[in-house]
């Protein structure tokens, strides 16, 4: 292991690592402590001036009831579900078959519509943006969940079919092999034989489609508008436009935005590791 | 059996690949590689959106080279690639840090972690926030020592790099984890050897270490240089292109241009992201040609 097992060190530099480690997650995470910090504060407190200072009053449940009830964010949040659960649902549909095709058979095309997926993943987002929004627009789903849906599954599946693909490369090819010999058709061979063994990944790939998808702010302006159908990242954009000065609530907002995926993350955090690491470092 | 299922079931391991393949590939096709031409083909044009478009050769383009906000993205753009890069030795740095089995240290990595999980939109107001002015916390630090408050996001000589600072945060701790998990995988065996050699610190790091690390390193390259080229959401967060279009980044500069309240230009937005692909393409290229290698075993 490297460095050094700290339980190797004297004992000096055992306490020593262990006063840092808190101190240094302090510094690290202050922006967002800070942040929930001035969630709970209340307006007084503002406007005279203490933002830093210990808090006059804890206002949380205040606060936090404020921002459901003057604003739009149930709404948004909502908005942001229809977006990211069909998603998510979409992605791992096309990509457990674009990525057993490409990791299970070999044809001459292989490696070039694979490295189609790759390529495309990687573009700059800004070249598709007029295109596709004419193609919304032209499909009748402009400013509507479906439209956000139907680019972010096409989009995402450049990225999870590389995912896919590895990870049913690395399944012993003997299952498939002695499926056919059994004379097990090809479509059963997915289904039953590859399928159940790739629930780690798709586990893996839904927390961070899911995490991508919720966070998506771009997409979000070029192809919604209002506080009908735009999910909450845009959503939070404009109400920090609204409430000048209501730091108090805009603050609480980030936080109540910023849970889903943090929740996620949290519940499942042993996939996300294995999905930000699987698809990439093979 | 009906002529159809007989020459299916000939030649299905050949055919079955197409199968699967066919609606991943149309929606790629639709959504992702179709666009990428049609906006090449649009930057030859001038549309409003709306009208006619109006065929104009390269005219987008040479109207580019005189355009001084474009250089300013572009500069902007240069140094996004070349400070995010900050991130890598960043991450590998916490990563070292983190990389113990004292009790809780589990939780402790998930939540150096965090600053990626949350949205841009949020980053972006929290940095906000920080650099205020008026009651921002670095302004508050600085203040403390004796010196005048700075306004990061008003000044022109600040204001990328403030932002730059504000998508480190997030980068970082992405490189952190790719690394943590690149650090699990090195080989316990090498490091004794190396130990019992006498190597120890920023030698074993080097020579050791690094070496092995190389998986994670090159996924840190690119999801970096991705996140800086890509880099439109803290931008239009934070301070909306300005002041004075200081901040902007070509990826920001095209929407302005693109979607701007003085009239839509969509065939001069494409020209710009154009350019922005070409920048890409170079590092596209050069990640495909690794992975071709790797795939051929090379």
């Amino acid at each position: 292991m490297f460095p050094k097992p700290i339980e190797k060190s004297s004992a000096t530099v055992q306490n020593l690592y262990k006063v840092a480690l808190p101190f240094a997650l302090i510094i690290w995470l202050l922006p967002l402590i800070a942040v929930a910090l001035t969630s709970i504060r209340s307006a007084g407190d503002l406007t005279s001036g203490n933002y830093w200072g210990w808090p006059t009053s804890f206002n949380m449940v205040e606060n936090y009831t404020a921002v459901f009830t003057n604003s739009p964010i149930a709404k948004y949040i909502l908005n942001s579900f229809k977006v990211t659960i069909p998603t998510v649902l979409g992605v791992i549909v096309l990509s457990s078959m674009t990525g057993f095709a490409l990791g299970v058979y070999k044809f001459k095309a292989n490696l070039f519509v694979f490295f189609l997926f790759v390529a495309g993943n990687f573009v700059p987002f800004q070249i598709l943006m007029i295109p596709v929004r004419e193609l919304t627009l032209n499909l009748g789903v402009y400013n509507t969940s479906t439209g956000l849906v139907l680019f972010h599954v096409a989009f995402q599946t450049g990225f999870a079919t590389l995912f896919m693909r590895n990870f049913i490369k690395a399944l012993p090819y003997e299952l498939i092999e002695a499926a056919r010999v059994e004379g097990v058709s090809e479509f059963r061979i997915f289904w039953y034989v590859v399928l159940p063994l790739m629930k780690p990944a798709m586990a893996a790939l839904s927390v961070l489609i899911f995490t991508f998808i919720w966070n998506d702010y771009f997409w979000a302006t070029v192809l919604t508008q209002g506080a009908d159908t735009q999910p909450v990242t845009a959503g939070l954009y404009s109400l920090n436009g609204q409430w000048v000065a209501a730091w108090h609530l805009v603050s609480a907002g980030s936080i109540v935005a910023a849970m889903p995926p943090v929740i996620m993350f949290f519940l499942m955090q042993k996939h996300f590791i294995a999905g930000l690491t699987l698809g990439a470092v093979k | 059996m009906s002529s159809f299922a007989k020459y299916w079931k000939a030649n299905q391991v050949r055919l079955a690949p197409w199968v699967f393949l066919t609606p991943g590939i149309f929606m790629f096709l639709m959504y992702v590689i179709f666009p990428i031409f049609q906006s090449a083909s649009l930057s030859l044009y001038e549309w409003d959106g709306l009208g006619e478009k109006e065929y104009v050769g390269l005219r987008n383009y040479v109207e580019l080279m005189d355009d001084e906000a474009f250089y300013t993205s572009l500069k902007n753009n240069v140094i996004w690639l070349v400070l995010y890069m900050l991130a890598i030795p960043g991450g590998l740095f916490v990563a070292l840090f983190l990389n113990q089995t004292v009790r809780g240290i589990r939780i402790y990595k998930s939540l150096f972690f965090f600053p990626f999980v949350i949205s841009q939109v949020v980053v972006g107001l929290v940095f906000t926030w920080f650099y205020d002015p008026s009651f921002g916390l670095l302004n508050v630090v600085i203040q403390s020592f004796g010196f005048d408050p700075i306004a990061v996001l008003a000044d022109e000589r600040f204001v990328t790099y403030g932002i730059i600072a504000a998508g480190l945060w997030p980068q970082t701790a992405y490189c952190m984890i790719l690394y943590l998990t690149g650090l699990n995988a090195v080989d316990p065996e090498q490091i004794e050897a190396a130990r019992l050699d006498n190597a120890k610190g920023w030698k074993m790091l080097w020579y050791v270490i690094l070496p092995q690390l190389k998986p994670a390193t090159f996924i840190s390259i690119v999801v970096t240089v991705i996140g800086a080229l890509r880099s439109f959401d803290l931008v239009s967060i934070m301070t909306d292109g300005g002041p004075w279009g200081s901040s902007r980044v070509l990826a920001f500069y095209m929407y302005e241009k693109a979607f701007s309240e003085y009239g839509f230009r969509m065939g001069y937005g494409a020209a710009i992201a154009v350019v922005l692909l070409g920048i890409m393409l170079v590092y596209i290229s050069g990640v495909l040609y690794k992975m071709y290698r790797d795939e051929k075993g090379l």
